[in-house]
């Protein structure tokens, strides 16, 4: 079996500052990696060098395809890339407002996928829209209301059944319960770690919430002025943290 | 050399300064070679060095520089606003062409060779020895979908289309049907889709396989498009929902023609209404070959 995602000394700097430098680390199919660490040490450039949004200065990231096996996105051609980004991958924004269209209905934003990659039976695409909000707990007769009418928590949702209607393998997400207030979290973060065992998602999930790290993912990595201190299984890093900067982050969440 | 001698006959004729159909000779040579390469590449918007002309933006700007680029002294112009031949956009740039070209005008469709038209097509049947300029407002069928002209030209250029299907989804999830009536988007030759300018849907099925040249010009968004002969030009549709060309439900008040696009006039404050005609050579023409409908009277009686 080959890893669907090999990330091989992934460095971008800003200038003379460093966004990230020499990322390299695997992700299985069906595994979640989860990616912490303060603001700015990286985390977001790192995974728009990993999404394809932004082209790292130097290094690899391999993924492996359904048809052509392994292939280094950042060597294909644009076509190739964004064809991937509608099909295989999905990007869950950490605002909504940029990852949907404000204007189109909720119909038509989970839609827009389908018919991006060829579906033209008005009839199919709707019934697989409501589909989709059911499952992200969306009520059936919000189908025709625009995302402005949403509260931040369904747009969350939204943005999710947006992403995962065309049955992606890999997602990536960055701050996904960003914003959000604890209740809402909660029910987002118990539905997402559904979604992902249901469909067997592998997914890179960036954040500062410790929380979401030990809910949802599998491995995690600890970054910190653009590199990666610590990596290891989630409860192995947060149970016994190694490097001095992970101990600080543990000892910094605020116990209830 | 030929067009130096055309010019110079036009110039001895006219006491005008104009030069043959008010650009110059070299304005002219660049926008022929932007309609050239738009025709080589059927519905892909082709960027020109659109000039300043006497006339606001909105009034035919592109029409006009494309029909000039077109027109030969030979030639014999039809204009069309909304299928009539009287209003005012239509007068002035006959007109215009009248004063700087010398060419002859018509207002019958089979007798003119370069018809520039606002949103509508002719009822009557094109030749291939006719040019159809159309004046175009908005060129870019992506615009009030994607915000960025970058981000619209590279979806062009990828054939990454599922945006303007996302519009139609939103017709049909709020009126029930396809409710866009005009300037309904259509994919040319399998390849580029395009804004076939605010004609009424009606008309759409008359850009396909039509044996004219039909050339579209952008004049304040500097584009140029055309479609070559007997072109392929599908309107975009759902598999369930297929593409109509609609009109209203009613026969010509005035000629009592069943096929011919209508305009609604309301006539009294009591709700009171006519349809007619949009296109006004049509009607005229069926008027005088003797057909009357329900409110018309015939030729030649007040």
């Amino acid at each position: 079996m080959n890893a669907l995602l090999q990330v091989r000394k992934v460095t971008k700097s800003y200038g003379d500052r460093v966004g990230c430098a020499d990322v390299s680390f695997d992700l299985w199919p069906g595994e979640v990696m989860g990616v912490v660490g303060e603001s700015g040490s990286g985390k977001s450039t790192l995974l728009a060098c990993l999404s394809g949004q932004m082209a790292p200065d130097r290094g690899a990231v391999i993924y492996d395809t359904r048809d052509r096996g392994p292939m280094d996105v950042l060597a294909m051609s644009e076509p190739e890339r964004r064809m991937l980004m509608r099909t295989d991958w999905a990007l869950v924004h950490q605002t909504p407002r940029d990852g949907l269209r404000m204007g189109v209905s909720a119909g038509g934003n989970v839609g827009e996928r389908l018919m991006a990659v060829g579906a033209r039976h008005y009839g199919d695409i709707r019934a697989r829209a409501v589909d989709w909000l059911g499952r992200v707990e969306i009520a059936a007769d919000r189908v025709d209301d625009p995302p402005s009418a949403f509260s931040g928590g369904m747009q969350q949702r939204l943005q999710i059944a947006r992403n995962l209607v065309t049955g992606p393998r890999l997602v990536f997400m960055d701050e996904p319960t960003g914003g959000l207030d604890v209740s809402v979290q909660a029910r987002l973060l118990d539905l997402l770690r559904g979604l992902v065992r249901e469909m067997g998602l592998s997914a890179v999930i960036v954040t500062h919430d410790l929380a979401v790290v030990r809910l949802l993912a599998d491995r995690l990595m600890v970054m910190k002025d653009g590199r990666v201190v610590e990596a290891g299984l989630t409860d192995q890093v947060l149970d016994d943290p190694q490097h001095g900067y992970t101990q600080l982050l543990v000892s910094s969440v605020l116990q209830v | 050399m030929l067009e130096r001698d055309v010019f110079m006959k036009f110039e001895s004729e006219n006491v005008t300064a104009y030069n043959f159909a008010y650009l110059d000779e070299q304005t002219k040579r660049m926008i022929r070679r932007a309609i050239l390469k738009a025709l080589a590449i059927p519905g892909y918007q082709v960027p020109f060095a659109s000039r300043e002309m006497p006339m606001p933006y909105g009034w035919g700007t592109g029409g006009v520089q494309v029909s000039a680029a077109c027109l030969m002294p030979e030639d014999t112009l039809k204009v069309i606003d909304q299928g009539a031949d009287d209003t005012t956009n239509a007068v002035s740039i006959r007109k215009f062409f009248e004063k700087t070209a010398g060419v002859a005008t018509t207002e019958e469709t089979a007798r003119a060779s370069v018809i520039q038209t606002r949103h509508r097509i002719p009822e009557t049947p094109l030749t291939d020895e006719q040019i159809l300029v159309y004046q175009v407002p908005i060129p870019e069928p992506l615009r009030f979908l994607e915000p960025s002209e970058v981000e619209t030209r590279k979806m062009h250029a990828l054939e990454e289309y599922g945006l303007m299907h996302v519009k139609l989804y939103e017709d049909i999830s709020r009126h029930g049907a396809i409710a866009t009536a005009y300037a309904y988007p259509v994919k040319v030759a399998g390849r580029y889709v395009m804004d076939p300018s605010p004609i009424p849907k009606f008309d759409n099925p008359k850009l396909g396989d039509c044996p004219a040249i039909q050339i579209f010009g952008a004049g304040r968004e500097q584009r140029i498009y055309a479609l070559p002969p007997w072109t392929q030009v599908v309107s975009l549709d759902f598999e369930d929902h297929p593409f109509e060309a609609s009109k209203a439900e009613a026969d010509c008040a005035l000629c009592g023609a069943g096929d011919s696009y209508l305009d609604e006039v309301i006539v009294d404050d009591e709700g009171g209404r006519m349809f007619v005609c949009s296109d006004t050579d049509y009607c005229r023409a069926r008027r005088a070959a003797g057909h009357v409908g329900a409110q018309g009277a015939p030729e030649g009686v007040a």
